[in-house]
């Protein structure tokens, strides 16, 4: 991954910076330049909320090349409570533990590495609360 | 708008392919539907690729492909749009002979997937995915089309057994088909005890990774008439195509695929037909799950029910309407960039009644359904007996 493309999506990935339309209200994660929903292009930055729910979940038992050292791991669509969906990787959990509908906070922490002596990526992962 | 026939098709027997480079492949099947229509100079090609740039290292492949057909100075055009490029294809070389601006067009699609091992082709493949915000976090194709399998059963109880009957009857097709890559049967027991890929989903549950071309020749229905030779003409009666967030996490309702309803619903209405007057569907069956949620958008079932439909037998050979008897992506085998093209050609084959041992008797009227990523593109063509 070059590093430009790495720091030019931190502020989405590390701080869950995004933003809501002025007209509709969407939120747009990440940022977007046109509301999909009623195609206005004014829109208000927000920081989006780090807890939310699990709406559907699978272990990765065969992973892409930079993922192979981390097989088997959760993934997970979380709704934040602000309604926003994403995709992301449940940690420090028993798979058997996972079920649509548990809650779940998102904390920041690696993500890949990229090759044998590349640059490490960050960003969120879920954790199932307590 | 002009009609537009399907008058030559090409296709050879999927697999690994080791001895063979991409533009041999494309190569046979282009001839084979050429040498089938009678013709050897076309006016133009679209080529169906997912991703020569990551299986082979190879772009640029309208300029190669024209050039390895003998077709030197031809106007050829690579398309993509991930697992669906072939439909594409064929949806680009339709409109370019019904706008009148080209009489006879070719259509193919071809991948070249076995240059790379496993987990590069894993990569390769989750590119159809949202790369920033879904390959990134490592989550595989499996691994979305699993996401959607599990919110299928949660929210309409569909089983893990339903999912391997999808398999089961797929394989069962496809051990009729000599083009097959794999062409035997298996039953639910072996589907359930094959390795896990990403839970609920088991290899046997997946469309495996192939190496395949398939070319369709289309004409206007002038050339077509001309070069009949007494067999049926078939007509693309309609086209459909539309798309959807790239991201399935985007989706209001991870369950249904929206644009493929929405591919269909076009496709239906310019073919002035409905659901239940189709004799046979060739469909996106990617994944197990992918067929039953394809078959409740393109109605062939209430949204839900298509795991019941699978117990029901609606979809088997000699169901109400048999889906996949070609053996579908899960036998067949899934070159990616040629799947939408095969689907095109299977269904002509049945048309024409030249399926041979899995011909469906007296068939008139057939759909296919080619989509891309998890359905954030689908390309749907209705094909009729003239």
């Amino acid at each position: 991954m070059s590093t430009a493309r790495y720091w030019r999506e931190i502020p989405h990935r590390y701080r869950l910076e995004a933003s809501r339309c002025k007209q509709c209200g969407y939120i747009a994660y990440p940022h977007r330049l046109i509301c999909p929903e009623c195609q206005c292009r004014e829109f208000v930055p927000i920081t989006l909320k780090n807890t939310g729910t699990i709406e559907t979940y699978t272990v990765i038992r065969v992973a892409p090349s930079q993922f192979v050292d981390q097989v088997p791991y959760a993934v997970a669509i979380v709704k934040l409570d602000d309604g926003v969906a994403l995709t992301c990787q449940v940690a420090d959990t028993d798979p058997s533990k996972l079920a649509i509908g548990k809650r779940v906070t998102l904390e920041f922490r690696r993500i890949q590495a990229d090759g044998e002596a590349g640059v490490l990526a960050y960003g969120l992962k879920a954790v199932l609360q307590p | 708008m002009r009609d537009v026939a399907v008058i030559g098709l090409g296709m050879r027997k999927w697999g690994e392919l080791w001895e063979q480079s991409l533009r041999t492949i494309f190569t046979e099947a282009a001839i084979d539907a050429l040498d089938d229509a009678g013709v050897d100079r076309i006016d133009s090609m679209y080529i169906g690729c997912m991703s020569g740039g990551l299986f082979v290292g190879q772009e640029h492949l309208g300029s190669m492909l024209a050039d390895y057909l003998g077709q030197r100075s031809l106007p050829a055009t690579r398309v993509e749009s991930a697992c669906a490029s072939g439909g594409l294809a064929v949806k680009s070389a339709y409109y370019e002979i019904a706008s009148g601006a080209s009489d006879v067009v070719l259509a193919a699609g071809v991948e070249k997937m076995t240059d790379v091992d496993g987990n590069a082709s894993t990569y390769a493949l989750a590119t159809a995915s949202d790369q920033e915000y879904e390959a990134y976090h490592g989550v595989t194709f499996p691994g979305l089309y699993a996401m959607i399998a599990h919110a299928h059963m949660k929210k309409y109880g569909t089983t893990k057994e339903q999912l391997a009957q999808v398999a089961v009857k797929n394989h069962a097709n496809g051990s009729r088909n000599p083009l097959a890559q794999y062409p035997y049967k298996v039953d639910v027991k072996t589907v359930l005890e094959s390795t896990l890929i990403a839970d609920p989903l088991h290899i046997l549950d997946c469309s495996p990774i192939t190496d395949g071309a398939a070319a369709v020749l289309l004409a206007s229905m002038d050339v077509a008439k001309k070069l009949a030779k007494g067999r049926p003409i078939v007509r693309i009666a309609g086209v459909g195509h539309s798309t959807d967030t790239i991201a399935l996490h985007a989706r209001k309702d991870l369950t249904f695929l929206e644009a493929t309803q929405h591919a269909a619903r076009k496709a239906y209405d310019m073919a002035k037909c409905g659901p239940g007057e189709l004799d046979l569907v060739e469909l996106h069956d990617c994944f197990t799950i992918a067929e039953i949620c394809v078959i409740e958008a393109l109605g062939l079932c209430e949204r839900g029910q298509g795991g019941k439909a699978i117990d029901q037998k609606l979809t088997t050979a000699d169901g109400k309407i048999p889906v996949n008897v070609s053996g579908g992506l899960k036998s067949k085998g899934h070159p990616v960039g040629a799947t939408g093209v095969a689907q095109i050609l299977e269904v002509a084959k049945h048309l024409r009644g030249e399926a041979g041992e899995r011909q469906v008797k007296g068939a008139r009227r057939g759909l296919t359904q080619n989509m891309g990523g998890t359905g954030g593109s689908s390309i749907v063509h209705i094909l009729e007996v003239c």
